[in-house]
């Protein structure tokens, strides 16, 4: 190539250093532009085969991975959720059930402490009742016993005021006779 | 091209000279020299992007290794999508392909840069690369087979010599285009830039010819990006050629 040299460098660049015609035919640099280029696309080539590529399809992959994990984390945790909301309704439905049961029973509980109450009550209102005739009846039966006695002396009273004499016994019998009648 | 002219002065392919980057002997096979630097900035471009900002590993990615992330998941796909799962095995080549197209085009927006994309030599090498490369795919996979991609069995008998003729050079045609088409595009756009960058030495035009650096520069951005991803997805669909010949 360097034989071929004309004018200051070459025969592609005149004496000026300007280009003659189009550099790019000119012919002699051809060996040494293939030559660095097939250098650099062979570098590039084999760092890119070797490391680079490899490296980013993994990257990739792994995020690929990671995304598809973390979006079945997030079903399970979504499927978690609900589960869990059911639960929580059936607790609260039990709970009201509960409550429910426990009012219900109170409810007899309180029915049957009343229903005592209301007897023991009734019970106790008809013995004052009972007692309380008798110690009507007993009132009668004084007032009755007084009645003759009343009768009695009376009768006497009277009996000797008209004139007459008259023996405790016969008055006494008297009255009674009048009593009974 | 050079054009002398009252201070006025062209050299828009200057930009596109390979110099030795020690002294100034010729350029011999191994002489190192700018082209030689810019495809070593590109390459390590690609290992800090691709190896180191991906070297936290992290589930929750970084900006860096956000990045190489986007690159990987667009070019998989693409891959994926052009040539099918039996196509994913060669990602790594076509992935090489494109962030390599990628990080010339984009360094080589930077000012006193040099753009190795722009060159013939190597854009040919990458065409020719993918045009050998997936024709030796094409008969290994298919054996003889292969040749039905050049026998349009739906079309008419008499038809199919003709279709077979237009496909075969329309074959053979792909990997000029294919690098031709690169290169041209990073070329004409950086000319324009020296070209536009030229006038602005006349004091007339030179706020119009900085807006014109400006608005080209914006579209030669779109153009780097848009020109890695054309290369890809067009070696992608001659390897699905090539896998599934049958059309």
């Amino acid at each position: 190539m360097a034989t071929e040299t004309t004018g200051a460098v070459s025969s592609c660049v005149d004496s000026h250093g300007s280009a003659i015609g189009m550099p790019q035919l000119c012919f002699e640099w051809f060996p040494n532009q293939i030559f660095w280029l097939v250098l650099t696309l062979v570098v590039i080539f084999l760092v890119l085969s070797r490391i680079a590529l490899p490296r980013i399809a993994a990257v990739l992959a792994e995020r690929q991975g990671t995304i598809s994990n973390d979006i079945a984390a997030a079903e399970a945790l979504r499927n978690k959720v609900a589960d869990a909301e059911d639960a929580y309704n059936k607790a609260l439905a039990d709970a009201r059930a509960e409550a429910q049961n426990i009012v219900a029973s109170a409810k007899a509980d309180i029915q049957a402490d009343l229903d005592v109450a209301i007897a023991k009550a009734d019970a106790e209102i008809s013995a004052k009742a009972a007692e309380s005739e008798k110690a009507i009846a007993e009132i009668r039966a004084g007032a009755l016993a007084s009645v003759e006695e009343v009768a009695k002396d009376t009768a006497a009273e009277i009996v000797s005021a008209l004139g007459g004499k008259a023996s405790a016994k016969v008055v006494g019998a008297a009255v009674a006779a009048r009593l009974k009648g | 091209m050079a054009e002398e002219k009252g201070g006025l002065v062209f050299h828009p392919m200057d930009q596109f000279i390979v110099k030795p980057l020690f002294g100034d002997g010729a350029i011999g096979m191994f002489t190192v020299t700018n082209m030689t630097l810019w495809l070593a900035l590109a390459a390590i471009c690609t290992i800090g992007l691709m190896v180191i900002g991906t070297s936290g590993r992290a589930v929750i990615p970084g900006r860096a290794q956000s990045i190489a992330e986007l690159a990987y998941g667009f070019v998989y796909k693409m891959v994926e999508d052009v040539t099918g799962k039996d196509g994913i095995k060669y990602f790594p080549y076509i992935f090489t392909l494109f962030i390599f197209i990628l990080f010339s085009n984009f360094l080589a927006l930077i000012p006193m840069s040099f753009s190795p994309t722009s060159h013939i030599a190597v854009t040919a090498i990458l065409g020719f690369g993918v045009f050998f490369v997936v024709t030796a795919i094409g008969f290994i996979k298919n054996g003889v087979g292969f040749l039905g991609l050049f026998w349009v069995a739906s079309a008419p008998l008499a038809l199919r010599p003709v279709l077979a003729l237009i496909e075969v050079i329309s074959y053979f045609v792909r990997p000029v285009s294919h690098s031709i088409r690169l290169a041209g595009n990073v070329m004409a756009g950086h000319a324009v830039l020296k070209v536009f960058a030229g006038f602005a030495a006349l004091t007339a035009v030179a706020p119009l010819s900085i807006l014109g650096v400006m608005a080209i520069y914006g579209l030669e951005v779109l153009v780097s990006a848009i020109q890695a991803y054309v290369f890809t997805i067009l070696t992608c669909v001659y390897l699905k050629d090539a896998l599934h010949p049958s059309h």
